[in-house]
């Protein structure tokens, strides 16, 4: 009881070295693929530590809470999560971080930063059916949202629920900011008004959002790895495969508009999770 | 703080302002990010927002127009912080120094720190440069604490 405790406690603090560590990773390979040499696989720690050491520039007295709140809120999150609580509440806390980082880029006056919420808003807009949705299919299995009876069952959720897995697959790139569908705070574009959202934000800040960053895309690889209980080492693997394929369409496709990336993923999306209902229904699991 | 200061001359990120030149040294900083060059192995973004910047990159003459703009700009840009003027324009006005309606150098309107002449300046000069205002950013960090 307690060493699961602890497990858990170092693995919510490991969680963003994890995920800067992936990012540092992902810039590397990037840049082989670009037949660059590419910066150190150390480089968002440093990113990060510089912005902490920069003088402070506020915008809006309101920015360092709402900063805040959105690595706070997703550090609650995944915390729900590691500690096998409800996934519905865990997935609306992660929420209630992004709407934060959306209140944060409206507190201030520009239109840059203006821009830049609404589309991070529409990406929310497509990825959050899908996510609810989980946790629904996830119930419908097991009766209940809470993470625990889903060990204590002691199914494999994949086998009965691969449409939710393969639709999970398809917003993986809006919740790591790739392409195609990187129409918010794409990594890449650093002059464009894909960037809006980071506009008015600065110094700690900008070091918080993009910790708090780091920790969604655990957040968000931990429910792809959850597909594969009881084999949790099986499902981060795979987890970890399904970002760096990310990577890889990241760097073949280019970017979609907003239309496109709300159309494919409730089309396709919520059709493969429909279907994966009705199959469950009719086979009676 | 030390762990900061390290992290700082590993990771700068660059404001690229032009002033009105003739756009030869935007093309060679251009130059900088492609794979032959890629200063991205050293840490340094190109990056479009002044609040988020380290260098403030110039290329062209400050002349009466964008004077304000440029002012404003380095005034945008956190602390600790360092100006390159890269081109002979941006250095002392060069080709259109006699102009009516330009200052000369950018040094005219906001301090420089280093200076990358050439016309163009050539990717491994700037480059070069870049270095040189790494170090006068760390001397800067470790001059503005008491």
């Amino acid at each position: 009881m307690i060493q699961a405790l602890v497990s858990s406690i170092v693995l919510i603090i490991l969680a963003p070295f994890i995920g800067g560590l992936l990012c540092g990773i992902d810039r590397k390979l990037t840049a082989r693929m670009q037949n660059r040499i590419g910066p150190p696989i150390l480089q968002p720690f440093y990113d990060v530590l510089k912005l902490w050491g920069k003088q402070p520039m506020i915008s809006s007295s309101l920015q360092p809470v709402l900063a805040s709140s959105y690595f706070l809120f997703s550090v609650v999150a995944l915390a729900l999560l590691v500690f096998r609580q409800d996934l519905l509440l865990a997935i609306f806390t992660m929420a209630l971080a992004d709407v934060s980082l959306v209140l944060g880029s409206f507190s201030a006056r520009s239109p840059y930063s203006y821009i830049g919420g609404r589309r991070e808003l529409l990406q929310i807009l497509s990825y959050e059916p899908i996510l609810i949705l989980t946790a629904v299919g996830f119930y419908l299995l097991i009766k209940s949202f809470v993470i625990e009876n889903l060990f204590k069952a002691g199914i494999t959720p994949i086998a009965y629920l691969p449409g939710f897995f393969l639709a999970l697959l398809l917003v993986l790139p809006i919740e790591a900011r790739k392409s195609p569908f990187d129409i918010s705070a794409s990594h890449h574009a650093h002059q464009e008004i894909v960037r809006g959202v980071f506009t008015e934000f600065s110094g700690f800040n900008l070091a918080l959002i993009e910790l708090g960053h780091w920790v969604k895309l655990i957040f968000f690889l931990s429910i792809l790895a959850l597909f594969f209980t009881p084999n949790l080492i099986l499902g981060s693997f795979i987890a970890f495969i399904a970002f760096f394929a990310s990577m890889l369409i990241d760097n073949i496709f280019a970017r979609l508009t907003w239309k496109s990336m709300l159309k494919i993923t409730w089309s396709v999306g919520l059709a493969l999770i429909l279907v994966n209902i009705a199959l469950l229904l009719h086979l009676g699991v | 703080m030390g762990l900061i200061d390290k992290a700082r001359i590993k990771s700068p990120w660059i404001l690229h302002v032009n002033c009105g030149g003739c756009n030869g040294c935007d093309i060679e900083i251009l130059a900088c990010l492609t794979p032959r060059f890629d200063i991205e192995r050293f840490g340094m973004l190109n990056i479009g927002n002044p609040k988020h910047a380290d260098i403030l990159l110039v290329t062209g003459p400050a002349n009466r127009r964008n004077a304000r703009m440029l002012k404003n700009l380095y005034e945008q840009t956190p602390d600790p912080k360092v100006v390159m003027a890269v081109g002979t324009c941006a250095c002392t006005g060069g080709m259109f120094h006699n102009c009516p309606n330009v200052l000369g150098g950018i040094d005219k309107v906001i301090p420089v720190d280093v200076y990358v002449p050439g016309c163009a300046a050539r990717p491994e000069a700037i480059i070069d440069g870049v270095v040189l205002a790494l170090q006068k950013l760390a001397e800067k960090a470790r001059g503005g604490r008491k």
